[in-house]
């Protein structure tokens, strides 16, 4: 008994020094963007604030006039932009994927096998080839610099589509029959009876699918040119590669960056870590 | 055509559309594009397009920063895949021991920064290794070990940037390992138990051939990413220094978007899609070689 007491308490204790190890620069990244500027350039680096100030956040946050001229980090544009670039994605993203993967799962249609092995080769295919030609198809399009140019080609939700097939295959085929011997229109089977049963994974999807968004960053970063266009990580990436030396101001753009999509996944995390499992386990 | 034929069209379409259009049809042109010799001068005309054949790829190899960008880049895929892997394997044993407690609350922490934008965490990260006021440092000299330029010296770029895609990445393995670990037969980990064989027998044993097809899908999953590695050293080193960090992918933004070369840059794309390919395969195949699939 004396050894299972041992052992419980090196394990509890190795797994708490790993959390707090792994949490160590989520909680930092908090509290430099709290210190007045320049006050964690000391050694030893300082962990907790001396004097709170909200100081940062005021500068990388509020647009100020200097000398007549405005100046601002378009940090809050840039938030908006993310927010609205994510929500439509989302809101797009399952609107095409769902009723793509209940279909690719529960209807027959000619052609259906041979579009899925299509599918499932091009899933290989890292999605960096296909972003030259892009961007030059989306130039002769006026995509460029759009909105419509960063949401676009994070539609081809090949893996959405597979992810939403693979739940609804477990649909009970007797339940579709019924219905249709009901007289149910093929319509009405999809909305009374398959949303429902696939209400779950649609979460999942909706929280993959927001937080690939908000974090996505290459694509935007070749595709939106203007700065006032610029999604979150486009905008601090261009201000830390300018104004690298003052480390609480882009801490604090780091906080306005990770807290909205932790504060998203930590409810939700269920959802999150279910979809992740059953994705791994269809390989 | 059935009626659950036409359904079927309505509700696909619209994405095999998009699929066809802005997936399939630029991998298909990026394979034209990788023959010419498409450039800023394009802009402005199409005739001063040429084709070239494999000139843009007889050229890369002929690219010193090519070569430094394709050995940087097996650098972080050797290292980091052991790193990463090694890392969430342990989590994963930690928090499947029986006598862990609050393990959801452990779980939840330790994913939580895979779910954080990469260019954010990026951003403190630099901060945390930062030669002078880093937390990393401190430690160091906290514990008496020599302090380390970590983002300054060509030879300890690739391991700091390392550390932290481990830190970032190590959840979401955790996770799946986690799920591998609770599948492991209890019956034969009784019997192995009663026929004596030691904790170690029991893992090399019992639990390393039951979780094998996961590691090993794990890791190849893992190389890949490894191998696409873009936004870390365009935020933290900007390549360098000496551009010891140019990833493929790096080096490929910065030919197609910075100097406009966009039939080199599609080469580029093309040998980064070959070699994720290759080795994924060789992973594949050295798995059913040795049973583990």
């Amino acid at each position: 008994m004396k050894r299972h007491r041992i052992r419980s308490l090196v394990a509890n204790t190795a797994v708490a020094v790993l959390t707090a190890v792994t949490l160590v620069p989520l909680v930092w990244m908090v509290t430099v963007s709290f210190m007045p500027r320049g006050a964690s350039s000391h050694f030893p680096p300082p962990f907790w604030p001396e004097r709170w100030s909200w100081e940062n956040y005021y500068e990388l946050l509020v647009r100020r006039n200097f000398d007549g001229a405005w100046f601002d980090y378009r940090i809050m544009p840039a938030l908006w932009n993310s927010l609205a670039v994510a929500a439509i994605a989302t809101a797009l993203g399952l609107l095409l994927t769902v009723p793509a993967g209940y279909a690719f799962a529960k209807l027959r249609f000619t052609g259906r096998e041979r579009l899925l092995k299509v599918m499932i080769a091009a899933l290989v295919v890292p999605g960096q080839v296909a972003m030259l030609p892009l961007f030059l198809l989306f130039k002769e399009l006026g995509l460029v610099n759009s909105y419509a140019g960063v949401i676009l080609p994070g539609l081809a939700g090949i893996f959405s589509l597979l992810f939403v097939r693979q739940a609804a295959l477990s649909i009970p085929e007797e339940m579709l029959d019924a219905a249709r011997l009901d007289g149910a229109s093929e319509a009405r089977i999809f909305r009374s009876i398959v949303l429902p049963l696939l209400a779950p994974i649609t979460v999942t999807l909706a929280l993959f699918l927001f937080l690939g968004s908000w974090n996505d960053f290459l694509w935007p970063l070749i595709i939106l040119t203007d700065q006032h266009k610029y999604t979150l990580p486009v905008a601090v990436a261009a201000i830390v590669r300018e104004h690298a030396a003052d480390g609480e101001l882009m801490m604090a753009a780091a906080v306005v960056t990770t807290m909205p999509v932790l504060l998203i996944f930590l409810p939700l995390q269920r959802y999150y870590i279910s979809g992740l499992l059953s994705g791994s386990i269809k390989g | 055509m059935t009626r659950q034929e036409r359904t079927a069209w309505w509700l696909t379409g619209p994405v095999l559309a998009i699929v066809a259009g802005v997936f399939l049809l630029p991998v298909l042109l990026a394979l034209a594009l990788s023959v010419t010799d498409y450039s800023i001068y394009a802009f402005a005309s199409r005739a001063n397009v040429q084709f070239v054949g494999l000139g843009n790829f007889i050229g890369l190899l002929r690219t010193p920063l090519f070569w430094r960008a394709l050995a940087n880049t097996a650098l972080f895929a050797v290292l980091g895949v052991p790193m990463a892997i090694g890392l969430s394997l342990a989590a994963a044993l930690l928090l499947h021991d029986k006598t862990v407690r609050w393990k959801p609350l452990w779980r939840v922490a330790l994913f939580a920064p895979y779910v954080t934008s990469v260019v954010a965490t990026a951003v403190v990260w630099r901060f945390l290794l930062n030669t002078r006021y880093g937390l990393i440092n401190y430690a160091l000299t906290a514990v008496g070990l020599p302090t380390v330029d970590w983002l300054g010296n060509p030879h300890a770029s690739i391991p700091a940037i390392l550390l932290f895609v481990t830190w970032k990445i190590f959840g979401y393995n955790m996770i799946v390992f986690t799920a591998a670990l609770a599948a492991v037969p209890q019956d034969l980990m009784e019997a192995a138990r009663l026929d004596g064989a030691s904790r170690w027998g029991r893992f090399r044993h019992v639990t390393l051939p039951a979780i094998g097809p996961t590691l090993l899908l794990a890791s190849v999953m893992s190389v890949a990413g490894f191998l696409q590695i873009f936004a870390e050293p365009y935020v933290m080193t900007l390549g360098g220094p000496a551009q010891s960090t140019v990833t493929v992918l790096y080096f490929m933004f910065d030919e197609g978007f910075k100097w406009w070369n966009l039939g080199q840059a599609s080469a580029v794309a093309l040998i980064l899609f070959v070699l994720i390919l290759a080795v994924t395969n060789v992973q594949t195949w050295l798995g059913r070689r040795n049973q583990w699939l």
